[in-house]
């Protein structure tokens, strides 16, 4: 290799080096990030997810008219139907009309029936583009299938990082961010009332993985820096976040456009998933930088116990 | 130290062609796959149905109503039995799964067992406390009894789909007792579901000459005879008196197919009976004749025609009031055959076509912006190594679609959204590497060495951080439905591509690059 002083000038930089004192606003960070879980909670508690037919059962029908029908007359003309709850909203345009229908489980109807009396009302020339029943059982499963795979997942990764970096303080730092991440969807969700569905179940897995992910990429450099460097602990978290953050906000960056062209041109069907990921993508960044490294300092990780 | 592996060229060239080999023949479309020479590969990605339109059904098949039906068989074995052998018995009786019956003679509990066993099947248990004999289904028999109900179920409406006239249909059973239809690019959903969903039940009785309002003036109904209601609730007569005993079922029809009858002008369904169904319809048209026969489907009256003349042949017409599809429909659940028990659709999901095609379109408008967005970036980011990075998606992308084409994967809408998100988090394995080489020039090194010391450190960020995306992903694959399922196989393999794009590929170029042109300043 050439003398060292040499590459300095031949190298051509654009500096984005970081130095931010991240530890200086970490109490400001958990205290910004539990009122952000408490209000979620809140939000999850008293306005609830607006739980897609995939979870409560029900039926819906996204039919596109030939010219855009007049909301309220519609409503009319299917509450005199006497097919139970029902619920319309435009869909994406104003000639595209979505209908909610709950099932009602001792009706005597068939979704096939029910189905069928909402057609006739509807005039010939409409275009169904999406039928979709799912019967109560069906929900109640697909239910408890999502809480299975959300646990399971935070479960895995929990024992991964715990795993890969040899010390319980990584893994539950990790876990806790996830967990903030999670709730605070959540509450995303609540707040938004974009209907939940097994789509939205999709999006906080990646979202988890998202945010682990850049959680992993800090840890990692934490790591490193441990074996090379003899700073103070606080210092090395520092250095650590620092060292990664343009990295960190590149891929969020990346990300968030691929999101945005999905978001614009990706259609209705996957709006509601790919706002949920944006939002995951930002409080997964955030998260990795805040929260997870932060805490590993909070629950009591000491250097000596990790060289020894 | 830098240097060029020979084996890792080897290595990328060989996925290059291998990539090219299945991505051929997603350029031809499905029919025209097949003409390709045979050294090509014929394998493409499918399009799942929510993005070429198509019907998804769950079924449940009531397998407890078989094991109800046999229960009542089994009730009238004992009675048969224990009639035979003159034994008294009380307080006969099914159960969910079984039956049971009091002796009234205790000392003779063990010839009645004895003569039970003869005439019952053998997965049937009998267990005796003092004078009451119980029967019950061993769980073996109740497993089996199940299973081929399914299995038959899964028979009779591959047949009744095929009929149908739907092309490439999936049908496969989930679980113990479910079966999930695939209908793509179906036209008339409703038609289909009808016809799956029928047990097309066809008995043959006879009418009982007493008229139903005759029999609600006496308040009773003669003594062997049930009332059936018309299909047709439009028809004169709402309801008819049909004596209980089944003379034929529609087990012995050979065929069957909707015609327009010489004489009315109008649509019905010609029969035609299997030898022993022949026979025994010409013992029956011959006994009865001037009387009205009551053709049931599914417990309603379709036909009550008069018999005229004994019909020998076999073969006979059924006229209700029937439009072309509705009797052509009859004539495929005839000839399909009935289902051994009720089906039940727990959940529908049918796309229509439009929407399939607005989501295609939306999906490569999607990812071609997605895409200039993302490259845009990484180009006013990171110069030259941008332009890497840039090559790198673009590999990716074409490896992404190579591989799902090799295992045949299906494409669904959410999936195409995963490979929009593919474009953005893949260059993250190279942003990893390209801010890595950026810290260690700014740490003074050269640049051979910062570029060989960037992928070393990187490499193993890149595994780990990569790792727990997968891990997410694969549970989504595990747990994950149809569209979703499309989704989680997307993401998980555009991660493994991203990660062989970042470590081998670009690093190929990379070092190709600084090693043979020497530059003097690295634009990063």
């Amino acid at each position: 290799m050439g003398p060292q002083a040499k590459t300095e000038k031949i190298v051509y930089l654009k500096t984005m080096k970081f130095n931010i004192n991240f530890f200086k606003y970490r109490f400001v960070a958990f205290l910004l990030s539990i009122s952000l879980m408490g209000f979620s909670a809140f939000l999850f508690l008293t306005k609830n997810l607006n739980l897609g037919i995939d979870f409560k059962g029900g039926i819906m029908v996204e039919a596109k008219f030939t010219e855009a029908p007049n909301l309220a007359i519609l409503r009319d003309k299917i509450d005199k139907l006497q097919i139970g709850n029902s619920e319309i909203q435009e869909f994406g345009d104003s000639n595209t009309i979505l209908f909610r229908l709950e099932k009602i489980d001792d009706s005597n109807m068939t979704q096939e029936q029910i189905i069928q009396k909402l057609k006739n009302e509807l005039d010939d020339d409409t275009d169904y583009r999406r039928v979709e029943f799912v019967g109560p059982k069906v929900g109640k499963e697909l239910k408890s299938i999502a809480i299975k795979a959300v646990l399971f997942s935070l479960i895995a990764m929990f024992i991964y990082i715990w795993f890969r970096f040899s010390g319980w303080q990584f893994g539950l730092g990790a876990l806790v961010a996830l967990f903030h991440d999670v709730l605070s969807t959540m509450g995303f969700f609540s707040l938004t009332q974009i209907e939940f569905n097994l789509a939205s179940i999709a999006a906080i897995l990646t979202i988890a993985g998202y945010s682990i992910n850049d959680t992993v990429v800090v840890f990692d450099r934490i790591r490193e820096n441990l074996v090379k460097t003899d700073r103070a602990l606080e210092e090395l978290l520092n250095q650590s976040i620092n060292q990664t953050l343009s990295r960190t906000l590149m891929t969020s960056i990346t990300t968030l456009l691929a999101l945005l062209a999905l978001f614009i041109f990706g259609g209705e069907v996957v709006k509601g998933f790919v706002s949920a990921m944006m939002w995951g993508v930002l409080i997964g960044t955030y998260s990795s930088i805040f929260i997870a490294s932060p805490l590993i300092l909070f629950f009591g990780f000491k250097k000596v116990e990790e060289k020894s | 130290m830098l240097k060029i592996n020979k084996w890792n060229v080897f290595f990328v060239l060989a996925v290059c062609v291998t990539a090219i080999y299945y991505i051929i023949p997603n350029i031809y479309g499905k029919s025209e796959v097949t003409a390709l020479p045979k050294f090509l590969s014929q394998k493409q990605v499918n399009l799942g149905l929510d993005l070429q339109g198509g019907s998804h059904l769950l079924l449940e098949v009531d397998t407890k109503s078989v094991l109800k039906e046999k229960s009542e068989d089994l009730v009238d074995d004992i009675r048969k039995s224990l009639r035979k052998s003159k034994i008294k018995y009380s307080n006969l009786g099914s159960k969910i799964t079984g039956a049971v019956v009091t002796i009234t003679d205790p000392e003779k509990i063990t010839t009645a067992k004895n003569s039970i066993k003869e005439n019952i099947e053998k997965g049937i248990l009998i267990e005796e406390s003092k004078n009451k004999l119980n029967l019950f289904f061993s769980d073996q028999y109740i497993i089996d009894t199940r299973a081929n109900t399914v299995e038959q179920s899964i028979e009779v409406v591959r047949k009744r789909v095929d009929e149908s006239g739907t092309k490439e249909p999936s049908i496969q059973r989930q679980g113990e007792e479910r079966i999930v239809v695939q209908l793509p690019g179906i036209k008339n959903p409703e038609r289909v579901k009808a016809l799956i969903g029928r047990t097309a039940k066809l008995n043959f009785h006879m009418l009982d000459p007493t008229t139903v309002e005759l029999a609600e003036q006496r308040g009773k109904l003669p003594p062997g005879t049930f009332k059936a209601l018309n299909s047709d609730p439009t028809a004169y007569e709402k309801q008819f008196v049909v004596k209980k005993r089944v003379l034929l079922t529609g087990e012995r029809l050979k065929n069957a197919a909707a015609t327009v009858d010489a004489q009315t002008g109008r649509y019905v369904v010609a029969f035609e009976f299997d030898k022993k169904g022949a026979k025994k319809f010409a013992k029956v048209t011959t006994e009865n004749t001037y009387q009205r026969l009551a053709i049931l489907l599914d417990n309603k009256v379709i036909s009550a025609p008069q018999i005229r003349e004994p019909i020998t042949g076999g073969q006979g017409n059924i006229s209700g009031n029937f439009s072309p599809e509705t009797a052509n429909d009859l004539a495929v659940l005839l000839r399909a055959g009935s289902l051994p028990a009720p089906i039940k659709v727990l959940e529908e999901r049918t796309v229509g076509p439009s929407l399939g095609i607005d989501s295609i379109e939306a999906g490569k408008k999607a990812l071609v912006i997605g895409f200039i967005l993302v490259i845009v970036f990484m180009i006013i980011r990171y110069k030259a190594f941008g332009i890497v990075a840039d090559f790198a998606i673009i590999f990716n992308i074409i490896l992404l679609i190579s591989m799902l084409s090799a295992i045949e994967a299906t494409l669904t809408m959410p999936g195409i959204a995963g490979i929009v998100l593919t474009v953005g988090m893949a260059v993250d394995a190279n942003v990893l590497v390209f801010e890595r080489i950026k810290e260690e020039i700014r740490s003074g090194r050269s640049i051979l060495n910062s570029i060989d010391l960037g992928y070393k450190f990187a490499i193993k960020t890149i595994l780990d951080a990569n790792f727990t995306t997968l891990i997410a992903a694969l549970l989504l694959y595990n747990y994950g439905s149809g569209p979703i399922k499309g989704f989680a196989v997307t993401l998980s393999i555009g991660i493994l591509t991203s990660m062989f794009t970042a470590l081998i590929l670009t690093k190929l170029i990379v070092t190709f690059w600084v090693l043979k042109l020497k530059p003097k300043r690295l634009y990063i």
